[in-house]
């Protein structure tokens, strides 16, 4: 503790629904440091955006947080009541979603959902946080501030809103910028247009990012650390080049595999995974991946597996890894 | 020449949009496009929301109805606005099919995959008997990785890739020719897109199909096409064959979009420099004269303005509409 900005440790979310409980989130634990860029990378329903909801003390009604720990910033999330979590959401920890259509109010002017966040964090009268809005809105990269304060979100194009809510986001210089999916809802050149803001604004105000993406791209050109998780469980962890050039778990590499490159000479066939995700309602015993495994053991369908550490940064929940490396020493 | 199957020449699109009489405004949604796609070949179309290329899908198979230019399919004129031919497509639905993006809207919940799958072979009366529509319905099923105890079943029960095979066996239920793919894995997750992806190729493969193939995401687009069409704002901006496209781009557009995509793979990713485009792209409803790329453009001058770039093959099979070619390369 202390030295992390994030630390979450075995956290278990479940999701307690009339059909029964859905296990969302599986004995996942993640560090960040102050100014580090953390991608987290899955499928749809893997339980990323969980996770960081999760730590802003956002999640959503029939969801519980089972057990681990979530520290924050020196907060323990755990224990905080709504009231505290206030405090904190906003001003140290903040959130972009990731369509920009739907997460700004219609009825409001820019001007006044920024003004709004500011008041409310700051104290500022409404004069001053007007100066404020400007500057934040001149810092995301929109011109004609004083006129776009005036306009309305269905005025503005989509990438212009994202460029908003950024500016919403960055409000109070929160230590910690959750993004989740910020550009899936946007086209590739205004994406690039993001992306390239995203990481100027870190450097200049050196807050830590966590950026939720299904878009290996993304986290390859981002993020410095890289959490891939599949089934409410993190399967692979690890610094960049590790994940990208030293992939230890089946499903990291089907999915380096399964998408096709840009850069490619000649026409590679992908190698897809097969089948689909397990069913988190019913989840079978042992491996989540285990059903679409190529190297399943019996082990795999029976038991958890426990976690295998390459390097202090790379680790991986599975047997294989857990094998090749009391075999070998070295896997 | 009789190799070509489907050949588009100066298709246009509007679609009105408020006003009256003189004031009547459109929406170009696609303005003067041409291309042919060769029998068996796989043509993308690549460009961002609202660049036309759903429509220029659609108008295609005149599920929209131009409002200008030529479609020739098979050496047949299937419209001809200036000399006033429209065809009953119903003989050229059983021909030209179409799998649409969202799995999620594009089948019926009310009907049984059976049925949707069998309602093709139904308005075409290719059964002969009862038995023969089953067998036919199981033999598209199994075609596209499903089973025959999927038949009963309905869309609700089956999960986003799954849809998406049915409506790609509803496509393949009439032994096309041609299949428009419009954005088919778009709604999917990663690691089934892969799976999709090699199933449109062992599709075409087997049964010699011809594809145009409709999607925003470039990589996936350069690895299923033999030829890749670049759009913007419903023009088509360039055409080449795949490697030459992304090696050999001309078009300051193509180039931007090429390095705008997030490379996976850190260490290119880090030595690679964006080419960021400034602002957003125009409205269709009123594009700027001359060039419509021209507003975002760093090479754009006073010619760009003025005049509309000629669309014209500049090596053998690359196309580019472009004034500058010289001062962009």
């Amino acid at each position: 503790m202390g030295e992390y900005l994030v630390d979450i440790k075995n956290e278990r979310l479940s999701f307690f629904t009339p059909a029964g409980e859905v296990k969302a989130l599986n004995d996942v634990s993640m560090r960040l440091e102050e100014g580090e860029v953390l991608g987290i990378v899955g499928e749809s329903g893997s339980g990323k955006s969980v996770t960081a909801y999760s730590l802003m003390g956002l999640t959503a009604h029939p969801g519980k947080l089972i057990g681990g720990s979530l520290d924050f910033n020196g907060h323990h999330i755990n224990d905080m009541t709504e009231k505290d979590m206030r405090k904190i959401r906003g001003n140290e920890v903040s959130i972009i979603f990731q369509d920009p259509m739907t997460s700004l109010n219609p009825v409001y002017t820019i001007g006044n959902q920024i003004r709004e966040v500011i008041m409310l964090h700051t104290g500022k009268n409404k004069k001053e946080a007007n100066e404020r809005a400007k500057e934040l809105l001149t810092l995301v990269g929109i011109n004609e501030p004083d006129k776009r304060l005036k306009q309305y979100p269905h005025e503005l194009s989509g990438g212009m809103r994202q460029r908003v809510m950024i500016a919403i986001a960055l409000a109070c210089e929160p230590k910690l910028l959750i993004a989740d999916e910020p550009t899936t809802a946007l086209d590739v050149t205004i994406q690039a247009q993001i992306l390239e803001l995203m990481m100027e604004l870190k450097d200049k105000l050196g807050m830590a990012i966590i950026m939720i993406t299904h878009d290996l791209g993304i986290v390859a050109s981002m993020c410095e650390k890289i959490a891939v998780m599949y089934a409410g469980k993190i399967v692979e962890y690890g610094t960049t080049d590790e994940i990208f050039y030293n992939p230890k778990h089946e499903y990291t590499k089907g999915l380096l595999r399964s998408i096709p490159r840009l850069d490619a000479n000649e026409h590679e066939r992908l190698v897809p995974i097969e089948g689909t995700p397990i069913d988190l309602l019913n989840p079978p015993k042992g491996c989540p991946f285990a059903p679409r495994c190529a190297n399943c053991m019996k082990i795999c369908l029976r038991e958890m597996p426990p976690v295998t550490e390459f390097s202090d940064t790379h680790y991986t929940h599975c047997f294989m890894n857990q094998k090749a490396m009391l075999e070998g020493g070295n896997a | 020449m009789s190799d070509k199957l489907v050949q588009v020449e100066h298709l246009q699109q509007y679609f009105p949009a408020g006003g009256f009489g003189k004031n009547k405004k459109y929406i170009q949604a696609v303005d003067d496009v041409s291309f042919y796609i060769n029998k068996g070949e796989t043509l993308g179309l690549v460009g961002e929301s609202g660049c036309g290329k759903t429509t220029t899908g659609r108008s295609l198979l005149r599920l929209y109805e131009p409002t200008g230019g030529k479609i020739i399919y098979d050496n047949d004129v299937i419209f001809d606005k200036d000399n006033k031919i429209a065809v009953d497509m119903l003989p050229y639905r059983r021909k030209m099919q179409i799998v649409f993006q969202d799995p999620y809207a594009s089948l019926d919940p009310r009907m049984t995959v059976g049925d949707i799958v069998g309602e093709a072979i139904d308005i075409h009366k290719l059964a002969a008997s009862k038995q023969d529509r089953q067998d036919r319905i199981i033999e598209m099923l199994n075609r596209v990785g499903l089973n025959s105890e999927h038949a009963n079943r309905y869309p609700h029960e089956f999960s986003g890739g799954q849809r998406q095979r049915v409506g790609i066996a509803r496509a393949l239920a009439v032994n096309p020719e041609f299949i428009v793919c419009d954005e088919p894995i778009s709604a999917l997750d990663v690691s089934i897109q892969a799976q999709v992806v090699n199933m449109f190729e062992d599709l075409q493969e087997n049964l010699g199909l011809t594809y145009l193939f409709i999607a925003h995401d470039l990589s996936v687009v350069k690895h299923i096409s033999n030829r890749i069409g670049v759009m913007y704002l419903g023009k088509m901006v360039e055409l080449a064959d795949s490697y030459e496209l992304i090696s050999n781009s001309l078009h300051p557009y193509t180039k931007s979009l090429i390095s705008a995509i997030p490379i996976a793979d850190p260490k290119v990713a880090r030595a690679s420099k964006r080419i960021v485009l400034e602002g957003d792209v125009p409205s269709p409803l009123n594009p700027p004269s001359g060039c419509r790329f021209r507003t975002r453009c760093p090479y754009a001058d006073e010619c760009c303005a003025q005049k509309q770039p000629e669309w014209k093959e500049v090596s053998k099979g690359h196309y580019v509409a472009c004034h500058h070619l010289d001062k962009v390369n």
